[in-house]
């Protein structure tokens, strides 16, 4: 079995009469990338905080490589890396005071913070940023200063909420290509509602819909969930339903409301040439055939649904 | 690792020009008041002729200066206290602190430090101003350390209650508007029972303990009266860090 660095168990978290988080328990084994994946206002930041002790937890408790960080906070926190969602910078110091700054906080020796704050700059980029103004930074260097700040003291486990959010596609990649850097070497838990951006990055997931965890499994195991096997279809002079029915290996077939259809099919099997022939003979007119990939909307319900049979 | 909390926020007074601007206004007030004193002291030593209206220079000019002193203080203490919460508060920097290994006590007592440094700063320099009177005539030492004891002392409790009211808002300004009237309130409580001299509640005034100090007097009383007002607010801080924490 592998180890197991984080592990929260039955984490609830009630504002007044409301569960912002109810009964989440999960784990992140060593070396592993989570995605937490989630609509607004799911639970998500509000997890993380409970994570890296910024919220005591109503009940339930978290333990950082056995440590509670409730009990031994101090202990705890040394292992942890976090970035909240919106950037804690010190906007009045430049790259190299902050990181030092940061440094000297999560307990870096002095001799050593010199050493962190480079490996750390040149982990994130950063290196010829040295001495900018942080305020000066455009958005994405911000971000960059961030995650540097939540790797500096080399933690066990990396935390960063929504790293993505409000930058441009290009900073984007870049980011992610970042994470999956540190996640080779560190432990990392990945907030995100950005669904490609966590079949990119991680290897594991995890889905929490209004503070219920509904889903966790491997990456694999969510892809099967989005892609389903559909297909979504397009012919300008349509057949009909049963003539699509009796192809081979089709097992259901759905009219959308933009007149396309939706063909679900058995595993193993994928009509989509069989499709292509039968329209060229037939001449239905066939002008879109693509795999039909549910929406992260769908997913949810999907997965809230299921959540809800599994109660009843 | 509370002197690490101490340096981030000492540098970060120096880093905008309001740390600079303030030490250098109340440097240029303290000044003026120093040089008008040693003006005055001539005028008004010449003109009382028995020796018993006679005062030395220390006391004479040590007056003007600690008395000017402690009552700029109160000016700016709250406009360099406000920041040091509702500030981290307002552009969301307190989860940096808090997820670092760094304990609430640990978070609030550095703060409270690195103003402290800061303001010795400026004790420091009444200081050795003063001193320089030690080059023309022989000056009572004790008076001045006595003061400058006094004006820390006075200045701590001034930011400690400052830093309490800076972790109620997240707008520095109401926190110094209100730390300023509280300081006011506070230093004034003996006025209002100016007939009583004796009654309880002119004791908990500031100016009251200060007043000793101010005349040379280093009375223990009046240490753990300070020691326990700078404590209270500390701690009513840190709860009130806590209850973030708790409640979110």
């Amino acid at each position: 079995m592998t180890e197991a660095t984080l592990d929260a168990f039955d984490l609830t978290k009630r504002f007044g009469d409301n569960y912002a988080v109810r009964d989440v328990s999960f784990h992140l084994n060593k070396g592993e990338v989570l995605g937490f994946l989630g609509p607004n206002g799911a639970g998500k930041s509000t997890t993380m905080r409970i994570l890296t002790g910024n919220l005591a937890p109503s009940q339930g408790g978290v333990k950082i490589c056995g440590i509670d960080i409730i009990e031994k906070p101090k202990e705890a926190k040394a292992l942890i890396g976090y970035l909240p969602e919106i950037r804690p910078l010190y906007k009045e110091f430049t790259v190299n005071e902050f990181l030092s700054i940061a440094a000297r906080f999560h307990k870096v020796k002095s001799s050593h913070v010199y050493k962190a704050v480079e490996a750390a700059k040149d982990k994130c980029g950063l290196a010829h940023m040295s001495n900018r103004l942080i305020e000066n930074l455009s958005n994405g260097y911000q971000q960059r200063v961030g995650i540097a700040q939540a790797i500096i003291h080399n933690p066990e486990i990396v935390i960063l909420d929504e790293p993505t959010v409000g930058l441009d596609p290009i900073q984007i990649r870049e980011i992610r290509k970042l994470i999956k850097e540190i996640g080779k070497k560190h432990s990392v838990i990945l907030s995100t509602h950005i669904l490609p951006e966590v079949e990119m990055v991680c290897d594991r997931v995890q889905i929490i819909d209004k503070g219920n965890l509904v889903f966790h499994g491997s990456i694999d195991n969510l892809k099967q969930q989005r892609l389903g096997n559909k297909l979504l279809v397009g012919f300008s002079k349509p057949p009909t339903i049963k003539s699509l029915k009796s192809i081979k290996g089709v097992e259901k077939v759905e009219k959308d409301n933009q007149g396309m259809f939706i063909i679900h099919f058995k595993e193993k099997y994928l009509p989509a040439e069989e499709i292509v022939n039968l329209s060229a003979k037939n001449n239905w007119g066939l002008y879109h055939v693509a795999p039909h990939i549910t929406s992260l909307e769908d997913i949810f319900v999907q997965l809230t649904q299921m959540q809800d049979s599994k109660n009843k | 690792m509370i002197i690490n909390i101490a340096r981030k926020e000492l540098k970060s007074l120096f880093a905008s020009p309001m740390g600079w601007i303030i030490l250098a206004l109340l440097m240029l007030a303290f000044g003026s008041f120093y040089l008008q004193g040693v003006n005055n002291y001539f005028e008004v030593m010449s003109g009382s002729i028995r020796p018993a209206e006679r005062v030395g220079v220390t006391i004479f000019v040590g007056q003007t200066v600690y008395g000017i002193a402690s009552f700029l203080m109160l000016f700016a203490v709250p406009l360099l206290s406000m920041r040091l919460i509702s500030e981290e508060r307002k552009s969301q920097t307190l989860p940096f602190l808090f997820s670092a290994p760094i304990s609430l006590t640990e978070i609030v007592v550095g703060k409270f430090l690195g103003l402290i440094i800061f303001l010795s700063i400026l004790v420091g320099y009444i200081f050795l101003m003063l001193s320089t009177l030690n080059i023309w005539s022989d000056i009572d030492f004790g008076y001045l350390i006595a003061n400058s004891i006094g004006l820390i002392l006075l200045a701590a409790s001034f930011s400690a209650l400052g830093i309490y009211f800076s972790s109620l808002t997240n707008q520095p300004i109401i926190a110094a508007i209100l730390s300023f009237i509280a300081l006011f309130a506070l230093m004034g409580l003996d006025k209002f029972f100016g007939s009583q001299p004796n009654h309880w509640f002119g004791y908990i005034s500031l100016m009251k303990h200060f007043q000793a100090f101010s005349r040379g007097v280093i009375d223990s009383k009046d240490i753990i009266y300070f020691v326990l007002f700078i404590t209270t607010f500390l701690v009513l801080t840190i709860r009130r860090l806590d209850s973030d924490r708790l409640r979110g």
